[in-house]
Parts: structure tokens; C-alpha cells; sequence
């Protein structure tokens, strides 16, 4: 094969930029079919009980009003896995929020109106959203999210511990979190001579295909989903949430086509949330720096209607060398909105504990923070003994602490005064599994010497058009723009969801298959193309199912620099440097845009970002952007990514890690890191807002 | 579907005629929380009388040497002034501390005034809340009150007053000039907002179908120098958690006159007279500045969450007190 013409790591620019900056992209909610309706949901007004009455009478006596749908009215739905996808199915409320009533009318305006005007009235009971360690519904789950063992223990952690000479015990918390991506969750659906058609914001329309057509008990092929742009997801638009049931269901029932986009204020109790954590870890070491203990026990909460444990212990069962270990999970059901997924769940929780918890271990040993990492670094898997496919924390540790400027670092705390500021610097380690899903793609080559690849990946703002279009180009050995790239239909060649950092991975594996293959038919074809092109479908079933001998992740290093005011207790971050091994980084670009938003995130974890439960209500008090306060460009300074040149050949035929999640890893230990060494405070209960800060600094002379 | 009127007035006289003949009608200047508040329901009214392109959107010198600032002026346009930035540097500092830029380019004076308190209670229509329909309660003295009063609170209303702008003003001992039915007439920026009382659904003092015609600042004291300073959870775009306006004037080592307003604190820009009265005539001293923010904090009645606020509170009075006191030493 001639060497590509763009070869793989090449800043390409966005193929879709133009559009999007131009406003011509067009979004779920702006595909408008003609007939349009609108669609205005109704939530419940109390936290746990039953529906009674439904009066819709003023609602449907509105002008232009064509529908209140009701659990009396609605389509009857087939019962799937995921029981928050069960709209207007039955009178129950398991929390506040939750919808029991959807307005369809013929304007946005009216159909609003409508919803305001639906009387419900409930049978209320009493409702408990209030996590505790103690609480006595707590118990511990068969596997957690990600289908790992909730439960695992290595050797004897109980005695290690006690016999350790250096022991660490601490808990820290994480609050509940909202992924709020700057596009709503919106649905536009249509039936048309029985076929259902949805544009829909998600991040993989395959799944929602397949869940429409099983709750609405039609063949696959008579649903087609569309999912062409899509302004951030995060994890919360993983698979199907309410709003694309309901759009379908109203669209059914109106015999209309329905639009319905959901107001920014009702998202918090419906899509989704990172679920708190309280973590308990323990670290026992010898006075060699070597760690001989180490237990991770997380409590957290899921909601009445379905289990999801936030799998915050698991990254503490690859990261470091101890031969006494215990990592267990407990979650209790509250009358709460079901938790999902956010950006790295379990990781991005668990390693700020673990990693927060591993800098007070070097504290207590008199030891710098990197270089005890480094110490502990195991030879294979801790968890499993496996070898690592690739593992180069410590050569991110080491570049990082190069070029961040980590020594000479005086390790004691509360030294560096500016003025009223306090000065610091910490560091932590990041951790992301490598995730890999079957996936189909189609390749075809035209007369005319172009190129077109179909698959059904989801650019979610990612840049995936243009990697796959990298990926295709090279394995073709054409340039680049003669390869058109066709994502984000359902009717596509189906692949899986842009979620759990493994799209490109999985996506481009299919995409080079097929173009291989490709490659191979027109090297075997004698003469001129036919006038219909030569195609191939490749589908990676096969390579994906087998189990790899290999554990496979991806590592970084984060560091970061922040300046606490004595006079306020406001934390903000002056440099924040991260350094990844993440396989073989296919667009550089769009690569250092994923690692620095990830980073930046994690930055809102530590020091901004946070929902309460309101005990007064049991709903979520933080519900729009003005109060959950995702970071402000002023508290978002230089902000460095970094990578390093993996080679791994045991991942895929790109060499490729996963990138959309490792960058918000770490970066929240590293942040609290830096602030007990600014201030001499350890403050494990994030984010580190002035009401906490504050009254935990030393008082002031005056 | 809520119906609204909506008029664009030629005149301030013919603004004040309009609003007087419909009871339920708001004036609309840049709309940055009054359309957010309609959007959410929490503000319903019937006639919309835009008020933003009034001749009300200049700053002229007063013969006095005061300043006196339309009320249609833009709040960048006023941060920005010359005028305002050389001679009340608190007054620019408040308003660029304030929401966005975007915002502050729509928000005018009159309507900054006017803003409502960001409780959350209040800004959920489906919630009691006695400031947004009287006598349903307040849930916030026990649920989420991180953000809210620890001063001027009442057992009906713990909300606070949400400007920063407003804050400077009580500083500045500026004057609100009004235009309403019964004519002219002037409050002074300290008594403008009320604390809550029995009657928090009433933020200030204006009355039924008075427009804010302008605000006027007094001459700056020569020899005074001002500062705003607000702490908050995010560096840019968020609301204060406290913030102190203080206007000082330091003559050998002696405060020769003090003025200091707190946001974040109550339902009113606090202005801070008992720490004034311990500031006038004494030595320009940390130690001074310290007993005069206890003096007025000592008054505080904090809330189960928001008792940071006290210690913020004291610890921005001294920290701005001691920075003009320093600044002045070196002029």
C-alpha cells in the first residue's frame, strides 16, 4: 500500500466545523416536518407516591391543544431492561420529577400552557433522598456499572493494615453531578405509512432504534433514528432517555409529527446524574514507600426504579501494587431520579478518591507524591495478574513533572504566599479501561475514484467524521477528501454508541476492515470500475467478541497549580498539565480538544460543580446554569494536554486508546492535591467552594 | 398560551400614562431576568411597556460635580465610562464583576435595580415561596439556603438582593430618581430596597406605575478612594456569596470618612453603619477595620448553612478597608 496521504495523528480540522459555526448543522430539535407538533412534558410535583386523579379538561379545552396523554391514555409501551424508558405506563411516582403527563398541541407555546394547566392529584408518602454511610438500606449489589464483581479481595487487607507502620484512613465525598451538555435533550418523530422516523440527540442512534422498535413492537427496519449532529452528550445521552418515548408516543397518538425538546430546568430529574459517592480508603505502606494494604469501600445511591451502582472502586483494582486489597461497593435505593452515566463514571469519582487518598499516604511517608507513584507501579494487573497490554504511567508521571516544572518542590504545605493568596501544586495519576464493541461498516469505491464509508458512528462534538475519514484514507491510500464519510443514521450500518471512550476505536477497526478489504477487490479488479462502484461490509463481531489476554488501559499524569485566598476561601486554578499514554492519538486536534475538556470538567468537579438534594422537596435545587455552575472561561486558565507515543499492538488495527474520558481522571485529586499543599487543609467533600474552604483555613490575624 | 401586551413608549410621561392604566403592566429595559422570569412563570404581566429606548441613556456631569446616569444606560457602557471609572471606581468594579459580558451589554441601570432575587424557591413556580405568592411559606429557612440572608432576614423571607451594581450605590450614597403617576419624586439608593418584613413579595420601595428615571450619584469625596470586591464559587458569572462596596477617606492615619455596603448578606444592599460609626475618627488600622465589621456583623443571624458568610463577611471588610487604607498611605 503507498504510503496515505494524511497519515493518522494529522491535525485535520473538523470536516462538519463549517457548518456548525455557520448554524447550517441542523440538531434534533430543527428538523421541522410539515404539521409539526409540540410537546410540553408534565412533571410530578411530589417526591414519592401515587397518581389519583388526572384532570385534563382545562388543558384539552385550550385552542390548538390535540392531546394530554396520561398513564390512562398513553400507548401501552413492551416492557424493557431499562424501566426509566416506561412513560405514562402506571400512576406510580418514585421521585420528583418524574413525568406524568405530556401536552401536545400546535404550537410550542400552547402545548406549554396545556401542561401547566393539567390537574394532577397524588396519594403522597413519605420519601428518603438522603444518602448517609450509615444508612440501613445499603447493601451490596451483584456486579456494579460496567458489569464488574462489586466485591473483590486479595490476599488478607485486615491484617496488612494493622501491621502497616504508615496508614492512611479518610473519606472522602463526591456530590451528585450533571453532565448538562449545551444541546437539550430533544426528539423530533414522525410516522409515516407505519414506519416511525426520529431525529433524536444521542449518542448512538442504533440503540435507540432498537429499544423504539421493542417498546413500540415493530420490526428494527421500521424505525429509523437520525442523529447527525449532537451538541454534547456526556454520557447522558447513552441510550434512549424519556424524551424520544414520548416524542414517539405523541407523534403515534396525534397521528402528527412531534416535536418535543426538554426545558433546561426539568433535565436534572430525567437524564440522568453522576451519583454521589462516599468513599472510604485505606492505605497502609512500609516505611520503604511500599504499599501493603489498600481498601476502597464506596457508598452511593440509585433509585427505586433500577439499580445502577456508580463503579467508583474499580480503578483502585489495576492501579497499584499492594498484596492486600478490598474494593467493595453498597448502594442504597432513595426515592431519587435514576443515576447514570457522567464522563469516566467510577473513574472520575474514584481515582479523586484514591488519588487524593495516595497523596496523603506520601505526607505521612515524607515522600514526593510522583515518585511514590512511581514506587508502586505493579508489573501486571493487581486485580487479575494479566499483563498490561501497555502501561506508561510512569513516563507520564515523569514527562509531566518535566514540563509542568515539579522540582524543586518544597512538599510542606502553606509556605508560598502571594499577598492573601496561598500557593500550591498537586498530582494524580489517571486511569481509563479500554472498551471495545462490534461494529459494521460499509466501504465503496465510485468510477470516479472517490470514496464513501457508512456506518452508524455519532459525532457528539468529537470530530469522529473526520478521524473515521483519517482512518479510512489511510487504510485506503487515497487522500483524505476523496473519502465521504456517512455517520449518524440508524439505517446505516449499525455500530455502538459514542460512550465508554471506545467509539473510534470501535468504529475505526470496522471502517479499516472494510477499507482493507476494499483495497483488496480493486487490487483483484481487472479493468475500469463498473458504473456502480465496488463495495465491501466488514463487520467486527468476531475480533471484538474474543477476550483479551491483555488488561488494556489507558494511563496520564495531571498536575496542577492553584492559588487559595486567605481572605475568602476562593480556590481557582492557575495551570493545570496533563500528560497521556493513550495508545496511538489519531487527530491531534481534535484529541488535545477532548483531553482539555475532560480536564476542564474535572476542574468543575473539584472546585464548582454540584447538586443538592433538597430534603424539603427531594428534587435536585441546582436546575439551570446560573446555579450549577459549570466553570466560566475566567476559571479556566492554561490549560495543557499532552500525550506520549504509545505503540500498543494489542488494541486495534490503529494502535488506539479511548481519549473522551481520562482527561476529567485524576484532574479533581490533582486540584485538592494542590490545595492541602497551598494551605496545609485537607478538604475531602468536593466541590471546594468558599463555605467550605473558608471556615477551614487558619483565621486570619484580623 | 400567556398573552401579553406589548408597547414601546415615546415618552417617560407616556410610559408612566400606559403603565398607570394597566394594573398588571412591568416596564421592560434590557429583559435579563424579567423575560427569564416569565419564561419560568414566576412573572405574569399582562402589558409589556419597553421602556429601553427612552432619551434616558446618558451620563452627564451635575453642576454639584455628581453624575447623573440614565436609567436606559447600558451597564458596560456605564463600567466603562471615564468619569465613572477615574471617580467611582466602585461603581465600575461592581458592574463588571456582575453576570456577563453578553448581559451586561442588554442590562440597563434601572432594570439592574429591579432584579429579583435568585432563591430558588422563588424562581420555582411550583414551590412555595411568600416573596413570589404570599403566604404560601418559606421553605428556604430550611432547605438550600447556602446563598441567602444572614442579615435583615424575617421568618417570611430569607432571600437576598442579587446586584452588585445596587451594592456600590449604597456606597455611593446615590439617589434613584423616580417618575410616576403622582410625579416626581427621589429616594435615596440606602432605603430604595427593603428587608423583607411581612411583606417580601415588596423588594423596594417603589410604588404602583413608578418608572426609574436615573440615578445620581453624589460628588465624589476628594481624597476618597472606593473599591468593590465580591467573593463567589466561579471567577466569572456567578453571584455574590458576600461582597463589600466601601468608599474610604484616610487623613493621617485617621478615617475621615467611611462607607461600606455589603452584598450577598439580606435583601437589601446592607449598608454599614454600625461599622461606619466605629470607622469615623478612628486610627486606619486592621485592628479598627476588624472591630468595625464585628460591630455591624454582630447583628448576623445566620442560617444552618450560610454561617460562612459572617467570617467571609469580616474577613472582605478588612481585607478592602486595609487595601484603600495602603493604597492612600502610598498616594
Amino acid at each position: 500500500m503507498p504510503p496515505a496521504p494524511h497519515p493518522l495523528s494529522a491535525p485535520l480540522l473538523r470536516r462538519e466545523g463549517r457548518e456548525k459555526v455557520t448554524g447550517a448543522a441542523r440538531y434534533a430539535a430543527e428538523h421541522t416536518p410539515p404539521g409539526c407538533a409540540y410537546a410540553w412534558p408534565v412533571p410530578a410535583i411530589v417526591a414519592r407516591g401515587r397518581i389519583t386523579a388526572v384532570d385534563t379538561a382545562d388543558a384539552l379545552a385550550l385552542p390548538g391543544v390535540l392531546a394530554v396523554l396520561t398513564h390512562e391514555n398513553a400507548p401501552r409501551l413492551a416492557a424493557l431492561e431499562d424501566p426509566t424508558l416506561a412513560v405514562l405506563q402506571n400512576d406510580r411516582v418514585p421521585h420528583r420529577g418524574w413525568y406524568v403527563a405530556l401536552a401536545v398541541a400546535d404550537s410550542l407555546e400552547t402545548a406549554r400552557a396545556a401542561a401547566e394547566a393539567v390537574r394532577v392529584a397524588y396519594d403522597t408518602a413519605g420519601y428518603d433522598v438522603r444518602l448517609t454511610a450509615g444508612h440501613p438500606g445499603l447493601y451490596t449489589p451483584e456486579e456494579v456499572n460496567g458489569g464488574y464483581p462489586a466485591v473483590r479481595e486479595r490476599g488478607d487487607f485486615d491484617a496488612a493494615f494493622a501491621a502497616a507502620p504508615v496508614t492512611v484512613d479518610a473519606t472522602y465525598t463526591v456530590p451528585p453531578l450533571h453532565n448538562h451538555p449545551m444541546e437539550p435533550h430533544a426528539s423530533t418523530a414522525r410516522w409515516y405509512d407505519g414506519h416511525l422516523t426520529v431525529h433524536d440527540t444521542s449518542q448512538g442512534s442504533t440503540r435507540v432504534r432498537d429499544d423504539l422498535a421493542a417498546l413500540f413492537t415493530l420490526g428494527k427496519d421500521e424505525v429509523t433514528v437520525v442523529s447527525e449532529h449532537v451538541g454534547g452528550g456526556f454520557g447522558c445521552k447513552g441510550t434512549p432517555r424519556p424524551q424520544v418515548v414520548l416524542a414517539a408516543m405523541a407523534a403515534r397518538f396525534t397521528g402528527r409529527p412531534v416535536k418535543l425538546v426538554l426545558p433546561r430546568r426539568q433535565m436534572a430529574a430525567v437524564v440522568g446524574h453522576r451519583a454521589p459517592t462516599l468513599q472510604r480508603v485505606r492505605l497502609g505502606a512500609g516505611t520503604d514507600g511500599l504499599i501493603t494494604a489498600l481498601a476502597h469501600e464506596v457508598a452511593t445511591h440509585t433509585s427505586t426504579i433500577t439499580e445502577f451502582t456508580e463503579q467508583a472502586a474499580v480503578p483502585a483494582r489495576i492501579m497499584y501494587r499492594s498484596p492486600h486489597s478490598r474494593t467493595t461497593h453498597r448502594v442504597v435505593p432513595l426515592d431519587i431520579p435514576t443515576p447514570s452515566w457522567m464522563r469516566a463514571p467510577g473513574e472520575a469519582p474514584g481515582m479523586y478518591a484514591l488519588e487524593s487518598a495516595v497523596d496523603e499516604l506520601a505526607v505521612a511517608l515524607g515522600r514526593d507524591p510522583v515518585e511514590l507513584r512511581i514506587r508502586n507501579e505493579p508489573e501486571t494487573e493487581p486485580d487479575s495478574g494479566r499483563s498490561f497490554s501497555s502501561r506508561h504511567l510512569t513516563a507520564c508521571l515523569q514527562a509531566g513533572a518535566e514540563r509542568f516544572g515539579w522540582l524543586p518542590r518544597d512538599p510542606r504545605p502553606a509556605l508560598r504566599r502571594e499577598g492573601d493568596l496561598l500557593l500550591g501544586t498537586g498530582v494524580a495519576a489517571s486511569t481509563y479501561p479500554v472498551y471495545l464493541a462490534p461494529a459494521t461498516a460499509e466501504a465503496h469505491a465510485a468510477a470516479d475514484g472517490s470514496y464513501r464509508i457508512r456506518i452508524n458512528a455519532t459525532d457528539i462534538g468529537t470530530g469522529a467524521r473526520t478521524v473515521l475519514a483519517q482512518v479510512a484514507a489511510a487504510a485506503l491510500g487515497a487522500p483524505e477528501d476523496r473519502v465521504r464519510i456517512e455517520i449518524g443514521d440508524s439505517d446505516l450500518p449499525p455500530a455502538v454508541l459514542a460512550g465508554g471512550s471506545m467509539g473510534t476505536g470501535s468504529w475505526g477497526w470496522a471502517v479499516h476492515k472494510a477499507a482493507t478489504a476494499l483495497v483488496a477487490r480493486l487490487r483483484a479488479h481487472q479493468g475500469p470500475l463498473p458504473a456502480q462502484g465496488i463495495g465491501t461490509t466488514a463487520d467486527t463481531g468476531q475480533e471484538t467478541a474474543a477476550p483479551s489476554p491483555y488488561s488494556r488501559h489507558a494511563f496520564g499524569a495531571q498536575f496542577a497549580e492553584v492559588q487559595v485566598d486567605t481572605v475568602t476561601g476562593e480556590v481557582r486554578v492557575r495551570r493545570l498539565l496533563g500528560v497521556f499514554a493513550a495508545g496511538r492519538i489519531l487527530n491531534s486536534r481534535t484529541a488535545r480538544s477532548q483531553f482539555i475538556g475532560g480536564m476542564t470538567m474535572g476542574l468543575g468537579m473539584a472546585l464548582t460543580e454540584g447538586s443538592g438534594l433538597d430534603p424539603a422537596f427531594g428534587d435536585f435545587t441546582e436546575c439551570d446554569l446560573a446555579s450549577y455552575h459549570v466553570p466560566a472561561s475566567a476559571d479556566v486558565p492554561a490549560v495543557e494536554a499532552h500525550w506520549l507515543d504509545e505503540d500498543d499492538p494489542h488494541l486495534n488495527p490503529m494502535g488506539s486508546k479511548g481519549i473522551g474520558e481520562i482527561g476529567i481522571v485524576g484532574t479533581a485529586a490533582a486540584v485538592a492535591n494542590a490545595v492541602w499543599h497551598a494551605t496545609g487543609v485537607r478538604l475531602r467533600d468536593l466541590p471546594l467552594t468558599p463555605d467550605k474552604v473558608l471556615p477551614r483555613l487558619p483565621v486570619r490575624p484580623h | 398560551m400567556k398573552q401579553f401586551g406589548y408597547v414601546r413608549a415615546g415618552s417617560v410621561a407616556e410610559a408612566v400614562r400606559i403603565a398607570g392604566e394597566e394594573p398588571d403592566a412591568r416596564f421592560l429595559g434590557g429583559g435579563t431576568n424579567l423575560v427569564d422570569l416569565m419564561k419560568l412563570g414566576v412573572a405574569t404581566p399582562r402589558l409589556l411597556v419597553d421602556v429601553s429606548r427612552l432619551p434616558l441613556d446618558r451620563i452627564e456631569e451635575l453642576p454639584d460635580g455628581g453624575l447623573r446616569i440614565g436609567a436606559t444606560v447600558r451597564n458596560s457602557v456605564l463600567a466603562a465610562d471615564p468619569a465613572v471609572r477615574d471617580r467611582y471606581p466602585v461603581l465600575s468594579q461592581a458592574l463588571l464583576s456582575g453576570a456577563s459580558g453578553q448581559l451586561r451589554n442588554t442590562a440597563t441601570t434601572g432594570g439592574n435595580l429591579l432584579q429579583r432575587t435568585r432563591c430558588a424557591y422563588f424562581q420555582d413556580a411550583a414551590k412555595p415561596c411568600n416573596k413570589r405568592a404570599p403566604g404560601t411559606g418559606c421553605p428556604a429557612r430550611e432547605g438550600a439556603h447556602r446563598d441567602l440572608a444572614v442579615l435583615g432576614h424575617s421568618e417570611h423571607c430569607v432571600a437576598t438582593q442579587p446586584s452588585d451594581m445596587a451594592v456600590a450605590l449604597a456606597a455611593l450614597d446615590a439617589t434613584v430618581h423616580l417618575h410616576g403617576p403622582d410625579g416626581e419624586r427621589s429616594v435615596p439608593a440606602t432605603d430604595f430596597h427593603r428587608l423583607p418584613g411581612d411583606r417580601p413579595e415588596q423588594d423596594t420601595e417603589i410604588r404602583r406605575g413608578e418608572l426609574i428615571t436615573a440615578v445620581e450619584l453624589p460628588p465624589a469625596r476628594p481624597g476618597g478612594n472606593s473599591r468593590y470586591r465580591k467573593a463567589r464559587d466561579r471567577a466569572s458569572f456567578a453571584f455574590a456569596l458576600v461582597s463589600v462596596a466601601a468608599v474610604l477617606d484616610v487623613h493621617e492615619g485617621a478615617v475621615r470618612h467611611a462607607a461600606l455596603a455589603y452584598g450577598g448578606l439580606a435583601h437589601r444592599p446592607w449598608r454599614a453603619r454600625a461599622a461606619e460609626a466605629v470607622l469615623h475618627g478612628a486610627s486606619a488600622t486592621e485592628d479598627t477595620f476588624a472591630r468595625a465589621a464585628d460591630a455591624e456583623l454582630a447583628a448576623a443571624r445566620p442560617l444552618r448553612e450560610n454561617g460562612f458568610k459572617v467570617a467571609l463577611a469580616r474577613n472582605l471588610t478588612v481585607g478592602v478597608l486595609a487595601g484603600l487604607a495602603g493604597s492612600a498611605a502610598r498616594a
